[in-house]
């Protein structure tokens, strides 16, 4: 048996390694030292210039403010988002009538679940075309049409959104949240029916009610759940390429007047319009520092001892 | 039972709350959570169904009265959506790069994780965390130079022009790679969960590694392919970055072989000039339709398949 072990091994192996080192673990290498490069991209030479192009992303403001935009993001995007979400779960599980059964499910909650993960499915494509006209700065779009309607809002003066260099960064936040609440609200929600009855059973009997429950019971116990969806949100809220190209104005996104520049998109015009390859590079290196700095800080902040149940 | 309790840091302990009256005060829970609810299921719902109306709309309806019915529904809209802002070209291609990713990311991503969970050879580890570590590190950062790695490998003679810029198979298989280190950490997992005695009882059998691969693991595996084979479908329909920066097309002769979600935002600048809502309108509700579907009918496989593809 030992001697076909091997090429067996090997011959399972041998795809995906390849693919993987062709296409990702290389480029990620290939990222590291073209960030010590003047790579202009369209030539293949390129000179070591050192730490050249850190400095130089030190000193550029659209990068900077860039940077504070995702920390903008960063901070608001996972909080608002897990609120919402726990909130909208705990609805959902245990906003229905109690009674000596103890309490129940809302009305519907299956219907609820399918509806608000809608966004989940929907290309990112999808969602931008559809807040373009959701956002629409003339009084034809859905938000102001209905501000309008409402006498919030002057119909001579719909509001700005996108255009807006004061609200601009606001609503991606709230294009973000809107699309991600619902994912988080079936996982919260599953892992709220994964904690067992007995427990919510001897907290009723001991008289708590719904609000102590779940600080003192729900919350601790979702903690876990609530960290990891905190990383992948904080990914989320570091990326938003897609978004800011498509939805902010100037070309490429990140206007009005960089007031909603993204690390990623600026990085994307500084390879990709600009040819500076090298400089793009040393962005890409930034990022990734961001999300591992990100990952470690969330899950020591967030670590507990884990609860089995 | 108390144990666990007391286990939660902050859980109280033995200071009962007074009885407290239960019928009305949960009838006005219920009616807030349904309250609650409601608004964000409209929030979500609203501005779908929104657009579908438009879609079926004229442009001038569109513009004149956004939130009334269309008066008659415009059926051309779509036609005119599929064949001139050419929706269906790029619903093709990407259901041709979401088969070929799909299918061949399944296959070598449980070869690959069905070795490195089952068996013990030097180096299982370190070709194990190289896969993990793909996990945290934004796209992003690979950018650059996998442009220029896919670039260069279209000057490879004889092959070069399938797997190089503006390619299916070249897109094809830098899905497959980047969407390796979730697969294979995911099935790895769910491998290492199978029993090792009926791998033995095959081994003893006679039966090759290939053949109990095959014929037992993966069938074993079944509900862990399923979930994480849907993962990818999603991910992989859904993405947007790595066509815009491969399918660049590298002469005007050049076919275009635009996925839905560029071809959809190109559309949105282009019927933006034109002032065609409502064929904008109409091909987003092509791109955004078989998905809905798809979730609707499969939506207990599909929540399940998400979440725990996030959270194992």
């Amino acid at each position: 048996m030992k001697f076909r072990r091997l090429p067996f091994i090997a011959g399972f192996l041998f795809v995906p390694v390849v693919l993987y080192v062709i296409y990702v673990v290389s480029p990620f290498v290939q990222t590291v030292f073209y960030s010590f490069t003047d790579w202009g991209g369209f030539s293949n030479t390129q000179n070591f210039i050192g730490v050249g192009n850190y400095v130089r992303l030190l000193q550029d403001d659209i990068f900077l403010k860039a940077v504070l935009h995702n920390a903008f993001l960063l901070v608001l995007m996972p909080v608002v988002t897990i609120l919402l979400a726990l909130f909208l779960a705990f609805m959902l599980n245990v906003g229905g009538r109690g009674d000596s059964a103890g309490i129940r499910g809302v009305r519907g909650s299956s219907v609820y679940k399918v509806v608000l993960f809608f966004p989940q499915v929907l290309s990112v494509a999808i969602i931008v075309v559809l807040f373009q006209s959701v956002f629409r700065t003339d009084g034809r779009g859905l938000l102001n049409g209905l501000l309008i309607a409402l006498g919030l809002v002057d119909p001579n003066k719909p509001v700005q959104w996108f255009n807006s260099p004061d609200l601009v960064l606001w609503c991606l936040l709230g294009v973000m949240v809107w699309s991600g609440v619902g994912f988080y609200m079936v996982l919260f929600s599953a892992a709220m029916q994964s904690i067992p009855k007995e427990i919510y059973e001897a907290a009723l009997l001991d008289g708590a009610s719904r609000g102590p429950t779940f600080f003192r019971i729900t919350l601790p116990l979702l903690w876990e759940n609530i960290s990891v969806a905190w990383v992948y949100l904080g990914f989320i809220a570091l990326d938003g390429f897609a978004l800011v190209t498509g939805l902010t104005p100037d070309s490429g996104g990140g206007g009005p007047d960089h007031a909603s520049e993204l690390i990623s998109n600026v990085l994307y015009r500084t390879a990709f319009t600009q040819g500076k390859f090298g400089l793009a590079c040393a962005m890409g290196v930034a990022l990734a520092v961001f999300s591992l700095l990100l990952a470690i800080v969330q899950l020591r902040i967030t670590r507990r001892d884990r609860i089995e149940f | 039972m108390t144990q666990l309790v007391t286990a939660a840091p902050t859980a109280p302990e033995g200071q009962p709350e007074q009885a407290k009256p239960p019928r009305g005060q949960f009838g006005v829970v219920n009616f807030f959570s349904q309250g609650f609810l409601l608004l964000w299921a409209a929030m979500v719902v609203l501005p779908l169904l929104w657009a579908v109306m438009s879609s079926l709309k004229t442009d001038k309806e569109i513009l004149s009265s956004p939130w009334s019915l269309p008066a008659s529904p415009q059926f051309d809209n779509f036609g005119r959506a599929w064949n001139s802002g050419h929706i269906g070209t790029f619903f093709v291609n990407t259901v041709i790069v979401l088969a070929g990713g799909v299918t061949i990311t399944m296959v070598v991503g449980s070869m690959a994780a069905y070795v490195l969970a089952r068996y013990s050879f030097p180096g299982n580890r370190v070709i194990y965390y190289a896969f993990v570590a793909g996990l945290t590190l934004p796209i992003f950062l690979a950018l650059v130079p996998l442009f220029k790695i896919v670039g260069n490998l279209g000057t490879i003679p004889v092959i070069g022009p399938y797997i190089g810029l503006n390619s299916y198979a070249g897109l094809i298989l830098v899905y497959v790679a980047f969407s390796l280190p979730f697969t294979v950490f995911f099935l790895h997992s769910f491998f290492r969960t199978l029993p090792t005695e009926i791998a033995e009882a095959g081994l003893l059998d006679g039966a090759s590694h290939t053949t109990l691969f095959s014929k037992v693991m993966l069938p074993m595996a079944r509900p862990g392919l399923i979930s994480i084979g849907i993962f990818n479908v999603i991910g992989q329909w859904n993405q947007y970055l790595l066509p815009l920066v491969l399918l660049q097309q590298q002469s005007s002769f050049d076919s275009d072989h635009s996925v839905l979600a560029e071809g959809l935002l190109n559309l949105a600048v282009t019927q933006g000039y034109k002032s065609d809502w409502s064929g904008l309108f109409a091909g987003m509700t092509i791109a955004m339709l078989p998905m809905l579907v798809i979730y609707v009918l499969f939506q207990r496989q599909v929540q399940a398949g998400l979440t725990a593809g996030t959270l194992k």
